[in-house]
Order: structure tokens, then C-alpha cells, then sequence
């Protein structure tokens, strides 16, 4: 339930992570001031602003825009705070209008993590205002409340913070007023998401874990540039810092990429609202998308149960005569072997009638048969959607590769017990007589089957949950993370901001081929990419790709898939590709790029391009580097675009020499600190002549392969998952409708 | 019904509605040392670990301690690491959380156990306690103290095992010497 708050009203807020949106007509600056017990704003240190966006609980937009999202933790708020004001002002810079009078009036909404609308709040009936405070969080009785403040003041924002008795309001407001300008200045450079994500899955607890964590950390750490953008908010004049000198960018555009901590789903235009359907929060844009659209969860394929077989009768009816109490009470625990019974969970789950049930077991017999848990596309904790999908996605990973480990464990178990049980029938000498040994060895197979029987059961219940997840987290997926035959990708749009991840493949475990669970990197890459176009692939060494040619093209249409996909996501001069193809080898798989003209200039062939290209992006390293080490990123040549780049590398070594090999190393290593990644297409064979000295390379380097592979392991228990290379479907002109949009934008934007 | 236990005393617990436990919490508390020098900076720490192991048939098959948060199939948790304790005043310092319903088929008993990884026996340790808890209605199961406990460096809690298809908890309260839960594999086996 929203409440529409009117000026001096006040609201209880059931929720302390919340996101409070601004839209106002025109650019306005966010900023919130906190107070004690008695009111006090101690200090300027209790004031986050453009100049210092960042305090414990508390985020805003370093620039001025139309619309904001200022992230909020209320419980991560100091103890000795009680009480935000939410400020808003117009920038004086900027030759924007001067009063609140001159612009649409401005709406505030607070929403829950999920999008929920807590409470609105239009603030009506300014005029000469400059400044005004549009609400006030503040503690009650332990509790936190909201309340529709409204004030303005026509001396703008030194008038309102002298009003909050705060010392040297005029210094202060000079600062806001600074920091606004500088971020005019920086001329709209989009707003780096990948600042904000790089901070935020930090604080996401749990799901976001994976091996990204680490990587993100890692990621933020060298990149200086941003990493002092975040991390040390209150330098004033923070974007000293960031090389990100752009040009060209529409004045306009900013206004819907500095959407803040929730920087929108890719794909989305910027225009839109990104929740379009704020009525039904958290669900809104997957569930459109969903396959059948209907409320009810009912997949393709009819009915389908997916309670524990055990559980089939005795769930829905407890009282049901004849089921014995206990075991309905606790179906799960089919430890003993006393329901020889237990059939083959496939038989259930086959069109048995009745409707489905999706809901997670625990929560099945914890709670009675009131509320089913279906699975909703975005069910995990984010900031955006975008970031809710990728930790859902981490999640069903997460709860595959564990649900796999217990079904695997217990087999183990099940064929050492079996092999102990039958040693000891044959080592007892009376077992020998007559027709005992073998009976006992029957017994010893019958346990052995039932058990793994059971095991398996548990498995196929917990696949039948993440399948049916997967079935409507899939449609949900916005076009990075989503396989190229999703529809999302025929509405493609180019994006306004970069995505929080991008979809590398697909990954399953033998057991449950059918499940695919996608292979999302964060972004900016943390480490290059090799597409190895060596070793035949252990898992179809009987498959047809006994031609190393054949495999050498694949490798190289996936290199050239992976990139085009790089480019989609990104705007428009945010991520260049440059290609080395020495020989030329690589030109039918490139002509995509090529033809599109989506790559930073043609495909650099023989020596001589090599060592061009090379020296060109060691050089770029070089400058970005003494630039951000020395803090002088300002000394950067005018002009300088801080793209990330990319550097496909086909062929490798051909047409490099010792030099050129160091340059390659030397990329591989310092490059993705300021935003320079390799994708290497190579064997590893054609490159042993160098001996151990290439070892490096290729560990600091995410090998894929061009056909399925199993050789990547997961974070949590290992498992070697068959990894599968994402496929443009046959015949499909998915990718050429693509890359045609990159290139208009592209040359938009250069213009 | 929370049953205060004695060091060896072994009951057994089952839900008073005739079903079973479906989510337990063994929880560790204790009471940091004070601190000593001029700066307290001195203070000998005290770091008891709670671990739980995974039997299947008398095999241990998986441990959760704090190298390995989470049993591989995910249905055991731990919380996390306390080094040092905490107020003394009855929170639990360190959790172990058990989804019974997700454990493995094959998993048939979970020994919880208690170790003083710095060294202090449970008579030099003030307020110490652990506890086990239904984690679905938030229920003490059972309790003991151990501070002041004895000569002793380790002690085995509890398992909760099935009975014929239901998890069933059984207090065992042994005591025992050890620094990790490796130590005291040999004394858990006789009570599986």
C-alpha cells in the first residue's frame, strides 16, 4: 500500500533498506543532512552531497539530474543519528532555472528494496525556492518514520543549511555547488554504474558471494580512477580523479543515467521509468515477460507435481486417514529403509493431475499448505533488477552445485557401503554354503539401490524447483544476460549504461543436462578471456571435431560472438574492440564486426600491425596508469577517450616476435587495472616454444572453449561443469540486427 | 522445555506434538577474558569453535567448522568464526544452523562438539555455554554450562540422528581434549 503523503503528514516505515526517488522537471541536487537526538547537524561531516556522496547508510548522486535514487540503510545509519533530511536544490551553475516555481513540482517516492512504493510525496506550492527539504526520515520510539516536510528556502541551499545550525553553511554549500559543477563540467560523462556496482555487491551479503567477490574486489582496488570516486567521498572535486573526459554526450542524456545505485536494466530505455509497473513491485517486468503472463504457475507441459512423492497425499490433508502421522510430518527425512516403496520420482512429476506446487519443501511442511512460494524472476536481494537477476542467477548456481553434492556424496556412500557389505559375505567362510552368499550380496545391491534411489529422488525434487526457477528467470533476463534466441534481444536497444554482468555461456552438471545455469561475469572484466583453439575438448573426443581447422573456427565465431556481446551491452563509446588477425585467418568470422563497422579500426595483419596495435594499447596502459599512480589523471592528453578496450588476438604467436610477446604479457597483466583486456583465440601448442615463460599468460587469462567443455569448477564445492559456449541460433540474423544498432549509435556518439 | 544438562547426562528429545525436528541451531556463548596490561593489550583470548560432523554410517563424511562454513550439500551452516567471545551475558557467540530437511539422504547422524582452540580448559572460561535450539520456533532443546566444567579442553553436545525416518536429538555432553574437531573423531565414534 503506497501512502500519498500531504505536506506535514508522517508515515511508520516498515522497511530501514529503502531508495528514495526524486524526479523533478529539471536537474536538481540530492543531498541529506543527519541529526542527533537533539535535531544538531554536527558538522559537515553529516552531510552527504554531491562533493561527498557517501556516508554509512546513506548514498546520493554525485551530479545533478532530473532523477535520483538515493540508497538507504537506516539500520546502517551511526547510532547517534536520528534524523535525515532529505534536501533538494536547484544547481546554480548551469544556467538552469533558479526556482522551484519554474519547474514541474517535484515527486518523492520512498520504496522498499523490492520497488514496493512505501510512501509518495508531491511537493507542491513552491515558488521563489532554490532549496527545499522534502522529508524527513527520523527515529520514534526505535522505530523509523517519515514525514512530508516541504520546506523551502529562497536563499537556496545556504539559507537551508544555516537553518539546520550548521557550522559555515556558506563554505559547505560552495562545496555542493563545486562538486555539482565539476560533475557539469566532466560533461555528462555517464555516470560510472560500474562505480557504484563495484561498491555495492560488496554489501550484498550471501548470493552475491561466488568467486566475483573476491573479484570485484579485486577489480575496484587498481582501478583507482573510480575506486577514489567511492571510496574517498569526501575529497571535494572528487572526479579529479577519473580520466573519464568525454565529450559529445547530449546534455539530456544524464539525466536518465544517473539513475544512481539502481542503475537500471540494460535493455530498458532511458526514457522509461525503469520499473514500468510499479503496482506490482519486484515482479512487475519479469512476470511480463513470463511465459504464460498468468499468476499461476502453470509451465508448459500441464500439470505437474513437484511435491516429494510422499508427501503427494499427506500435504495437502494431514488429517487424511490412514497416513501415518509421523511421516507426513516429516517426509524429507527418508533416511531409514523401511518405504521400500519410494517410487521413481519421475513418476509424479510425469502428468500426474492436481496442480503445481513449487514450493520449496522446507516450506512446505514448516508452514501449512497456505502460501505457495512460486519462483518470481528478480527474487534475491539488489539494488536494481539487474543486480537482483545476476544474484538469483549466483543463487540457483549456488543451490545446483550443492544439491548436486549431497546426491553425489550419497551415492559414494551408497557404493562403498555396498562393496564393504559384499567383501564381508565373501570373506565369512560360512557364507559359502548353499545359497546364503548370494542372497546376502542381494541384500547388500537392494540397499544400495534404495539408497541411491532416495538420493535421487531429493535431487530431482530440488532439480524440478530450480528448473521451474529457471523457466521463469530465463524470458526475465535483460539482453546481457541473456542467451542470443531470447526475444529480449530482437527488441534490443542500445544501452545507457553498462550492465552489472554479462552472460559468457551456459553451464550444467551431468545429472541434470537440462538445466543451464548462465555463466555471468561481472563488469568491467576483472581478467582477459581465451577461446582455446587447441586440445580437443575431453567430453567429445568422439564428436566430430576432429578437424583442428574446424575447432580453430569455431574458436574464432565465439571470440567474435563474446565481443559483439561486449559491444551490445555497452553504450555507445564506452568499450572499443581492436583486432589482431596476422594472417588473415580469422576474416570470415570477423567479417561481422567488420561489416557492421563496429571495431576501432580494421583488423590489424602481419608484424607490423601486431606491433602497432600493441605499442598503441601499451602506450594507452602506460599513460592511464602514470596518470592515475602519479593522482594526475587530469594530465591525461585532451581528448583522450578511457574506454575500455579490447584486443582480440588471433593466431597467436604468428606474427608476434619477442617483443611484441612482452607487450602481450605486459597487457595481460596491467591492463585490466585501466580497463584493457585481451581476447585471445589460441592454442596453447602453437605457443610452447616459449617454454614455462608464457605460463602466466594463460593462468591470468578465463579459458573457454568453442564446444563444450567441462573444465570450470564452481566456488563452493568444485564440481567440473560442462561449460557451453553461447550459440547465435542457425540462420539467425540476431547478431547483424545487433551490431547495425551498435554502429548507428557509434557514430552518433562520435559525431 | 529447556532440559539444563549435566556433563554425560543423555536424553532424548522429540517434539511434544509427536513430529520431529525439522531446523536446529547448537549456539556457543562465552564471555570474553578481561583484558589485562596497561593498555589491554595482553589479554590471553579466548576462541572456543563450535563444529558439527557429518555421519553417514559411523563414516564422517562431511565437517563444518570455521575452515568450512557450509557442508558441501549446503544443509549445515556455520555462522562464523568469534575469536574472542563476546559479553558473557547469554547471546550466542558462534551458531551452527542444520536445515534437517536438506541434509543428504545418506547423512544418518550430526555430532555437534565444542573445542577451546586457545587452550583454556572450560574451568578457566567464564559463562560459557552452548545450547541447542528448534530454529523453527526459536525453542531451547537443551543447555548446558561449561564453564567451570572441569579439566577439560572439549566437549561433545549432541547429535541428531534419525529414528525411523524422524530426526531425533540425543544430548551426550561428553568431555573431551582437543584443539579441533579432528581430535576428537576417536571419542565421538563410540557414541554414534
Amino acid at each position: 500500500m503506497t501512502a500519498e503523503l500531504v505536506r506535514g503528514q508522517n508515515h511508520p516505515l516498515s522497511e530501514v533498506r529503502l531508495e528514495i526517488r526524486i524526479s523533478a522537471g529539471s536537474p536538481v541536487v540530492a543531498a541529506a543532512t543527519l541529526g542527533d537526538d537533539s535535531g544538531r547537524v554536527r558538522g559537515a561531516e553529516w552531510v552527504v552531497h554531491p562533493g561527498a556522496p557517501v556516508l554509512p547508510g546513506l548514498e546520493v548522486s554525485r551530479q545533478a539530474a532530473a532523477e535520483h535514487r538515493l540508497a538507504v540503510d537506516l539500520a546502517a545509519v551511526p547510532e547517534a543519528v536520528h534524523r535525515v533530511d532529505v534536501l533538494l536544490a536547484l544547481p546554480t551553475a548551469g544556467g538552469g532555472p533558479a526556482r522551484f516555481g519554474a519547474v514541474p513540482a517535484p515527486f518523492v517516492a520512498v520504496t522498499a528494496l523490492d520497488g514496493t512504493e512505501l510512501v509518495t510525496y508531491t511537493i507542491t506550492g513552491l515558488d521563489a525556492e532554490s532549496a527545499v527539504i522534502a522529508l524527513e526520515l527520523y527515529r520514534r520510539q526505535d522505530a523509523w518514520k517519515v514525514r512530508a516536510v516541504g520546506q523551502g528556502y529562497t536563499g537556496g541551499l545556504p539559507e537551508l543549511l544555516t537553518h539546520q545550525h550548521l557550522p559555515e553553511p556558506h563554505r559547505l554549500a560552495t562545496a555542493v555547488e563545486e562538486a555539482v559543477t565539476q560533475g557539469l563540467a566532466r560533461s555528462i560523462a555517464p555516470p560510472p554504474p560500474r562505480t557504484q556496482h563495484g561498491d555495492r555487491p560488496r554489501r550484498t551479503p550471501a548470493r552475491a558471494a561466488g568467486p566475483d567477490r573476491s573479484e570485484s574486489a579485486v577489480a575496484s582496488a587498481p582501478r583507482a580512477a573510480d575506486g577514489d570516486r567511492s571510496g574517498q567521498a569526501p575529497a571535494f572535486g572528487p572526479d579529479q580523479a577519473d580520466p573519464a573526459v568525454s565529450t559529445g554526450h547530449v546534455p539530456t542524456q544524464p539525466v536518465a543515467s544517473h539513475d544512481g545505485p539502481a542503475s537500471g536494466v540494460p535493455g530498458q530505455s532511458a526514457t522509461q521509468p525503469p520499473y514500468p509497473d510499479q503496482s506490482s513491485p519486484g515482479r512487475g517486468a519479469p512476470q511480463a515477460a513470463r511465459p504464460d503472463g498468468s499468476g499461476h504457475p502453470a509451465p508448459a507441459g500441464g500439470p505437474v507435481d513437484y511435491r516429494h512423492p510422499r508427501r503427494q497425499s499427506a500435504a495437502p490433508q494431514p488429517t487424511a486417514p490412514g497416513e501415518p502421522v509421523p511421516q507426513s510430518a516429516d517426509p524429507g527425512a527418508s533416511g531409514t529403509p523401511a518405504p521400500a516403496a519410494v517410487p521413481p520420482p519421475s513418476t509424479p512429476t510425469a502428468p500426474a493431475g492436481g496442480p503445481v506446487d513449487y514450493r520449496h519443501p522446507r516450506q512446505r511442511s514448516a508452514t501449512p499448505p497456505t502460501a505457495p512460494a512460486q519462483p518470481v524472476a528478480g527474487d534475491a536481494t539488489g539494488w536494481s533488477m539487474d543486480e537482483r537477476l545476476y544474484n538469483q542467477v549466483w543463487g540457483m548456481f549456488e543451490d545446483l552445485a550443492r544439491t548436486t553434492a549431497a546426491y553425489r556424496s550419497a551415492v559414494d556412500f551408497a557404493e562403498s557401503r555396498m562393496e564393504k557389505e559384499i567383501d564381508q559375505v565373501l570373506a565369512d567362510p560360512r557364507s559359502r554354503i548353499g545359497g546364503r552368499a548370494e542372497t546376502a550380496r542381494e541384500a547388500a545391491r537392494a540397499k544400495h539401490t534404495q539408497l541411491v534411489d532416495q538420493a535421487r529422488a531429493a535431487l530431482d525434487r530440488d532439480l524440478d524447483q530450480l528448473t521451474a526457477e529457471s523457466e521463469v528467470v530465463e524470458p526475465a533476463l535483460p539482453p546481457a544476460y541473456a542467451r542470443w534466441d531470447n526475444p529480449v534481444w530482437h527488441g534490443y536497444r542500445v544501452p545507457m549504461e553498462i550492465p552489472m554482468a554479462v552472460r559468457l555461456g551456459d553451464l550444467h552438471l551431468p545429472e541434470s543436462p537440462s538445466l543451464r545455469i548462465p555463466l555471468l561475469v561481472r563488469l568491467p572484466l576483472q581478467r582477459g578471456l581465451w577461446i582455446d583453439s587447441g586440445r580437443l575438448p575431453s567430453v567429445f573426443e568422439d564428436e566430430p571435431f576432429a578437424d583442428e581447422g574446424e575447432v580453430r573456427r569455431l574458436a574464432m565465431e565465439a571470440a567474435v560472438a563474446h565481443a559483439a556481446r561486449l559491444l551490445a551491452v555497452h553504450p555507445p563509446g564506452e568499450f572499443d574492440v581492436h583486432v589482431i588477425d596476422p594472417a588473415g585467418s580469422g576474416a570470415r568470422a570477423l567479417a561481422p564486426l567488420v561489416h557492421a563497422d563496429v571495431l576501432a579500426g580494421p583488423p590489424a595483419a602481419g608484424a607490423a600491425g601486431v606491433a602497432d596495435v600493441l605499442s598503441r594499447l601499451t602506450q594507452r596502459v602506460d599513460l592511464v596508469q602514470m596518470a592515475v599512480r602519479g593522482g594526475a589523471p587530469d594530465a591525461l592528453p585532451p581528448g583522450f577517450d578511457t574506454s575500455e578496450q579490447l584486443l582480440i588476438v588471433n593466431d597467436f604467436p604468428h606474427g608476434f616476435d619477442d617483443r611484441a610477446v612482452t607487450q602481450l604479457r605486459y597487457l595481460a597483466d596491467e591492463g585490466p587495472a585501466v580497463g584493457v583486456h585481451l581476447l585471445m583465440v589460441a592454442d596453447r601448442e602453437d605457443a610452447a616454444a616459449y617454454g614455462p615463460l608464457l605460463d602466466p599468460l594463460w593462468r591470468s587469462l578465463l579459458r573457454l572453449t568453442p564446444v563444450p567443455d567441462d573444465h570450470l569448477a564452481d566456488p563452493w564445492v568444485g564440481h567440473a561443469w560442462t561449460y557451453e559456449p553461447p550459440a547465435v541460433p542457425q540462420g539467425s540474423q540476431v547478431l547483424q540486427l545487433v551490431l547495425t544498432q551498435v554502429a548507428t549509435a557509434r557514430r552518433d556518439w562520435n559525431r | 522445555m529447556t532440559v539444563n544438562l549435566t556433563k554425560g547426562q543423555a536424553i532424548s528429545l522429540q517434539k511434544n506434538d509427536g513430529g520431529s525436528l525439522t531446523a536446529v541451531r547448537m549456539g556457543l556463548g562465552w564471555q570474553a577474558a578481561p583484558r589485562r596490561g596497561l593498555f589491554g593489550s595482553r589479554t590471553r583470548e579466548i576462541d572456543l569453535d563450535a563444529s558439527a560432523v557429518l555421519f553417514a554410517g559411523k563414516q564422517p563424511v562431511d565437517v563444518v567448522f570455521f575452515q568450512h562454513l557450509v557442508s558441501d550439500d549446503g544443509s549445515v551452516r556455520h555462522t562464523g568464526d568469534n575469536l574472542v567471545g563476546g559479553a558473557g551475558q547469554g547471546g550466542d557467540d558462534e551458531s551452527i544452523l542444520v536445515d534437517l530437511e536438506r541434509v543428504p539422504v545418506h547423512i544418518d547422524q550430526i555430532v555437534f562438539t565444542v573445542n577451546s582452540f586457545t587452550g583454556q580448559t572450560f574451568q578457566e572460561v567464564q559463562n560459557a555455554f552452548c545450547r541447542l535450539v528448534d530454529e523453527t520456533n526459536g525453542e531451547e532443546l537443551a543447555r548446558y554450562t561449561l564453564a567451570g566444567g572441569g579439566n577439560y579442553t572439549a566437549q561433545i553436545m549432541a547429535k541428531v540422528h534419525r529414528v525411523n525416518g524422524a530426526w531425533t536429538m540425543t544430548a551426550l555432553g561428553a568431555p573431551a581434549n582437543g584443539r579441533t574437531f579432528q581430535d576428537l573423531i576417536p571419542v565421538i565414534l563410540p557414541h554414534l
